[in-house]
């Protein structure tokens, strides 16, 4: 017996051709089939190992390997804390661990030691002798590499305690940075495919679909349409054959959850598109994943391999006469694939162009056939409504949004990361008691969410509750959720710019409001960013909107002018501030800036002339210098090297 | 480096071989198209009009059909590439955070503009609509590095050891 997943003598029969319907039960109570205390024994060794009691005498360090860590370095660290371990002796009693994102981006790479959980951040190379010497033989804390709250200073030891962490409820992320995702027993030992297991020999079809409809989940795609309706439309569409298809083509700028739970917790996907295939009568499924996430492919691959060699997926799973195969397709980097039909459309080989709805995939999807098309983030929360129940699911968030939602909170706050929590609280706690406010003493601005189909909420609305419906009625979206926090640097037009510009070039150009009304707005809104807009612009602009939102094909055409609605409706005191006088009040849209020397403060040090790139700053020493407007390039390097204060920007 | 004079070479065949296997591997399969493209940009670096043809005659499909789905997703390339594929991310926390800064310090140094390859093909610069690191923003994918908290100074550091 290698790891939990094997047999445990030769009493087990259990394979992937001639399975056991008690397997994953086995693998965690077992063995049932034969009473035998050293089978037992060696189950609960392995379960041991995998998450160590907190009065273990062992040792585990969890060393996040998410793409945030590891461009940070955590590949470099773990070289280092195994040859470290290794010159202590300690390379067969200390365990490392390879775990998915953490979450806290912001402060990687991460280390967990367990069993204490003991949390150190930004951890280096170079630290890793102190840790091994005075943590792991000495039984010390490393108090410098303990995280500290950059607002009351004090520290905290081991993960829960830290604020970000405290406020939340991890619930689609309660296996991320806990769990090897390249290892099935460690799923598992958490207990994985406990859900599926319900599902296939507890419940029929029509009882999964309902128990999802109890739940209460919606789509955590964006538009937030109803779950278990979409599955019971599948159920009941006719077809000898039917597919399931996860959406994991993540392409809205400033959301990565899909990509953490992908790389984090892989096989939660898997069990929740089994399950949705069980309820819906397919046995066939895709993954449609980006091709800009190659370590999620990657651990996908892995995660699908072992479920199949141990008889999770496949054929007859567990001896239950239900069988389902997974493929995962690679997108090939077109944004517009998102859309439901236009990523079906990608799958069969084609530009990927959505059709027109009706017919839904739900009838008529993948080589027109029946489809299940949903979100990762909607599967990955699948299995624990099966685990739990659906009326337990329903206990937590809104009347009308259940669960919870992962967000990726980005932008100008000190906490970046993904921050998971339940429906209904306000962004004001989001952006404040978990995100830790913004940086460097600036103030609150804005913070957009749902991506370019989503809108930019002001402060007045900090204490709006977060759930489908309410985002909606203030003109923005719950989208996949991104949330980007904005100061007063951000110029709100030129943000509504840059989502544009995004959505123009992502414009598959098969129907004309959207071809055309993307470049049109683009225009209007490049005009006004470089002070030659005219009032009429304003006008013109909000005719263009509703004009492109009520007539486009699909959902890319149909949100994208929502980042213009939202900024017209809260800001267009910055509109009018960029046509009629001619100025960015954020001081971003670099057309709009001048540069200027402040006679009075300015010691003639040189500094300014020194550094600037377009040698536009003349003067002598000692004496104030000018900047030459026509020379200035307004790089703005000038104003950040200034000991003084003496170089205005207006 | 590559020879571009566009004549055979040995290596030729070997990469005739490895798409022959691609194509064989996907025969029977439904909607092969898009990842027989990736397979063979995979071997040639780009996709070559030959052998778009010789896909194209493989799956019994139109040239125009083929083409088509190439010009329409991003991920393909007509032109050659460089060795050292720079991609700067331009999602909506790197953009906040500067990364049009970044993207200008990178291109001035190199000399080239969105999409350029360098003369010596060393570097390709190209733009990414979010790496989905934003916790590191601005960042840039250098191969399949990632280089996160960047400045244009420091982004421009970065590419020196990427030969």
């Amino acid at each position: 017996m290698k790891n939990l997943m094997d047999k445990c003598c030769d009493k087990c029969t259990h394979t992937a051709f001639f399975p056991c319907k008690d397997y994953i039960k086995c693998r965690k109570e077992g063995p049932i089939c034969h009473q035998d205390e050293a089978c037992k024994q060696k189950r609960a060794d392995f379960l041991g190992d995998i998450h160590l009691a907190a009065d273990s005498d062992k040792r585990q360090v969890l060393i996040c390997a998410g793409t945030g860590c590891n461009s940070s370095g955590s590949g470099r660290l773990v070289k280092k804390l195994q040859e470290e371990l290794a010159a202590n002796g300690l390379a067969d009693k200390i365990k490392i661990k390879i775990t998915g994102c953490h979450g806290f981006c912001e402060q990687g790479p991460l280390m967990i030691i367990e069993p204490l959980k003991t949390f150190y951040t930004r951890v280096d190379e170079n630290d890793v002798a102190e840790i091994v010497a005075k943590d792991l033989i000495g039984g010390e804390l490393v108090e410098r590499l303990l995280y500290k709250d950059p607002n009351t200073v004090e520290t905290a030891k081991t993960y829960e305690t830290v604020p970000f962490y405290a406020r939340q409820k991890r619930l689609v992320l309660h296996n991320c940075g806990h769990i090897n995702p390249e290892e099935l027993s460690d799923y598992v030992a958490s207990d994985g495919y406990f859900g599926l297991t319900r599902a296939l020999f507890e419940k029929t079809p029509d009882q999964v679909v309902e128990e999802v409809k109890t739940s209460g989940l919606r789509g955590r795609g964006g538009a937030g349409f109803p779950t278990g309706m979409k599955w019971g439309f599948v159920k009941q569409a006719q077809g000898d054959k039917k597919y399931v298809v996860c959406n994991a083509d993540e392409g809205d700028p400033g959301a990565f959850m899909d990509r953490s739970v992908l790389e984090g917790d892989p096989h939660a996907v898997l069990e929740g598109m089994a399950i949705c295939g069980y309820a819906v009568g397919a046995d066939e499924g895709y993954l449609y994943v980006r091709a800009e996430y190659p370590l999620a492919i990657q651990r996908l691959k892995i995660a699908i391999a072992q479920a199949e060699e141990y008889g999770v997926l496949g054929d007859n799973i567990m001896n239950s006469g239900f069988s389902f195969h997974l493929k995962i397709k690679a997108g090939a980097g077109a944004f517009v694939c998102g859309e439901e039909t236009a990523l079906l459309t990608s799958i069969e080989g084609n530009r990927g162009m959505p059709r027109v709805r009706p017919p839904f995939p739900a009838n008529s999807g993948l080589w027109g056939k029946p489809t299940c098309l949903n979100n990762v983030e909607t599967f990955a929360n699948v299995p624990q409504i099966l685990r739990n129940g659906g009326a337990w699911y329903a206990s937590m968030g809104t009347e009308k949004s259940k669960g919870t939602k992962i967000f990726a909170l980005t932008g100008k706050v000190n906490n970046t990361g993904l921050v998971e929590v339940a429906m209904g609280m306000t962004m004001r706690d989001i952006i404040f008691a978990i995100g830790g406010g913004i940086p460097g003493g600036k103030k609150f601005k804005a913070v957009q969410i749902g991506g370019p189909s989503g809108g930019c909420l002001p402060d007045e609305l900090l204490d709006l509750s977060v759930d489908y419906d309410s985002l909606t009625s203030a003109g923005a979206m719950m989208g996949s959720g991104g949330l980007v926090v904005m100061d007063e640097t951000t110029c709100m037009v030129d943000i509504a710019r840059y989502f544009l510009t995004f959505t123009q070039s992502e414009s598959c150009g098969k129907c004309t409001p959207c071809r055309e009304g993307t470049t049109r707005m683009l225009e209007i809104l490049t005009r006004i960013c470089n002070g030659e807009g005219k009032m009429e612009d304003i006008d013109t602009l909000d005719r263009i909107t509703r004009v492109v939102k009520n007539t486009a094909l699909c959902g890319l055409g149909q949100t994208c002018p929502n980042p213009i609605i939202s900024t017209l409706r809260y800001f267009k005191d910055e509109y009018i501030a960029h046509i009629q006088e001619k100025r960015c009040p954020a001081g971003a849209c670099t057309a709009l800036l001048t540069y200027t020397i402040n006679a009075e403060k300015c010691k003639g040090c040189g500094k300014c002339l020194r550094s600037c790139p377009a040698e536009a700053i003349t003067g002598e020493k000692k004496q104030p210098h000018v900047i030459d407007a026509a020379k200035c390039i307004k790089c703005g390097s000038c104003i950040t090297g200034c000991k003084f204060n003496a170089i205005e920007r207006g | 480096m590559t020879c571009q004079c566009g004549h055979a070479h040995n290596d030729d065949g070997a990469k005739q071989e490895a798409l022959q296997k691609a194509m064989d591997k996907y025969k029977t399969v439904k909607g092969a198209l898009i990842p027989i493209l990736q397979e063979a940009q995979e071997i040639y670096g780009y996709l070559p009009k030959e052998v778009m043809q010789q896909i194209s005659r493989g799956l019994s499909i139109p040239f125009s059909k083929t083409f088509g789905v190439v010009t329409f997703y991003a991920q393909f390339h007509l032109k050659p590439r460089g060795r050292n594929i720079i991609r700067i991310c331009q999602g909506t926390a790197c953009h906040v955070r500067g990364a049009s800064k970044v993207f200008d310090g990178v291109s001035a140094k190199l000399g080239v503009g969105k999409n350029g390859t360098t003369q010596d093909l060393r570097y390709t610069l190209e733009t990414v609509a979010c790496l989905g690191a934003c916790g590191l923003a601005p960042v840039m994918m250098v191969n399949d590095d990632t280089h996160g908290r960047l400045t244009p100074d420091k982004a421009a550091g970065t590419l020196e050891k990427y030969e």
